[in-house]
């Protein structure tokens, strides 16, 4: 993979372009983003994909933050095929390209909604039993709820090279349950996981 | 402040944007699988910087705008305390620490990566993660009954998007531009139809929340709002 000056000004714009869309959550448009990262322009893996999502989950913060870790990596793939000669500087530069990455892809993701979040929440509050407010609201709702479930389900269908899928769709839909019907720490589901993994028995 | 029951002389709310830096990030911190959670615990019942009702009717703002819905969540309290300087107080706070620690993490990840232990922890955490969303989802599930649209055509149009996006890869941007747009006329018809609804009817504000916080929480008056 060879990345151009183009290709940042590619990935910075497909990031601003996500945060505009990104209604009920930046993780809603994790299907797009792995339409378009992984697929059409094959920048990362699906397996590197899945493995930002997946650390983003694990690790604290808003969910947001996978765009941080994509950006990373990508950074990093392009710094390793810098063809510099042995150096230290030849060592620093995948760094050097991996935060650049990194904080491109954060803030492309975080202005764009953020400088519209922030003059359309002052809009809204003095707006709030307009007709068209309450249609834009009521109406995004079934199609944010629609966007988790297909982020939920092209997270759970990522592991083509496993051999026995079934085990983990079933620790999908048994996390599915215990946290939508019970109170538990998510924190601790995310350790089952990550035990039950490691053990090998998914 | 004209509304909140606590008199206005008692109203709490961060000191410095410094302050709302740090609180942010402290929340930030704890929020594994899920911030919300905690901003509701430590925003609302334990420093009352938001009363309930105002924390339903922001988090129903801030999860329909684009956008992170906590980062939208953050800037609106921060916007609202200390305008601009206060939201990017609140937002660098959610996010600034929380990044550098997960890129340290992802660091650590890439040196142990080829560990089948690491690959495995890491598959596993992925499937949980999206059985998170999904619950996530399905919390949100029950507050389409009380859509505009009604139960069945916001499930016929939930099942549609999801069809779309999931199973045919349609761009999000198509499925805004159809199905979002259709479902927003939609929507914008049957309030209509329903007749002039009185403005005080305001269950429509927060239906858009999970797992419906507070549905006591009564009418949040525009006025409450208070901006800089």
């Amino acid at each position: 993979m060879s990345f151009s000056p183009a290709d940042w000004l590619a990935m910075a714009l497909h990031f601003m372009a996500l945060s505009l869309m990104a209604v009920g959550g930046a993780v809603s448009t994790a299907p797009e983003m792995h339409r378009y990262i992984v697929q059409q322009r094959h920048w990362l893996s699906g397996e590197q994909f899945n493995a930002s999502i997946a650390l983003a989950q694990a690790a604290p913060g808003p969910n947001l933050l996978f765009v941080t870790l994509v950006g990373w990596q990508i950074g990093w793939q392009a710094g390793q095929q810098s063809g510099l000669q042995a150096s230290a500087w030849a060592a620093a530069w995948p760094w050097l390209l991996a935060g650049l990455g990194a904080l491109t892809a954060l803030l492309s993701m975080l202005l764009p909604s953020a400088v519209l979040t922030y003059s359309a929440t002052r809009w809204l509050a003095r707006n709030q039993a307009r007709r068209s407010v309450r249609a834009f609201r009521s109406g995004l709702a079934p199609i944010v709820i629609a966007l988790l479930f297909a982020t939920a389900w092209v997270l759970s269908r990522a592991h083509p090279e496993v051999h026995q899928p079934w085990r983990l769709w079933l620790l999908t839909v048994a996390a599915t349950v215990v946290a939508w019907r019970t109170r538990w720490r998510l924190i601790g589901l995310i350790a089952v996981g990550a035990v039950l993994g490691a053990l090998g028995w998914v | 402040m004209n509304t909140s029951s606590p008199s206005p002389t008692t109203r709490l709310g961060p000191r410095s944007p410094a302050q709302l830096f740090w609180v942010c990030t402290g929340v930030s911190l704890q929020g594994f699988g899920g911030v919300v959670a905690i901003v509701q615990r430590e925003l609302v019942e334990r420093r009352g910087w938001l009363t309930p009702a105002e924390f339903a009717e922001d988090w129903a703002v801030a999860q329909t705008l684009p956008g992170a819905n906590v980062v939208n969540l953050s800037m609106m309290l921060g916007g609202r305390y200390f305008g601009l300087r206060g939201a990017a107080a609140a937002v660098a706070g959610m996010l600034a620490v929380p990044a550098l620690l997960l890129v340290a993490l992802a660091v650590l990840y890439g040196g142990v990566s080829s560990s089948p232990a690491v690959q495995g922890a890491l598959r596993g955490v992925g499937a949980v993660a999206a059985g998170l969303i999904a619950a996530t989802a399905l919390k949100m599930l029950p507050t389409l009954r009380h859509n505009p649209l009604g139960p069945w055509l916001a499930g016929v149009l939930a099942v549609l998007a999801w069809v779309a996006v999931a199973l045919l890869h349609v761009p999000l941007i198509g499925v805004l531009a159809t199905l979002g747009l259709a479902s927003c006329g939609l929507a914008f018809w049957r309030l209509g139809r329903a007749g002039a609804v009185p403005a005080q009817a305001r269950g429509v504000a927060s239906q858009t929340a999970p797992a419906a916080p507070h549905p006591h929480a009564a009418p949040p008056a525009a006025e409450s709002r208070e901006w800089p």
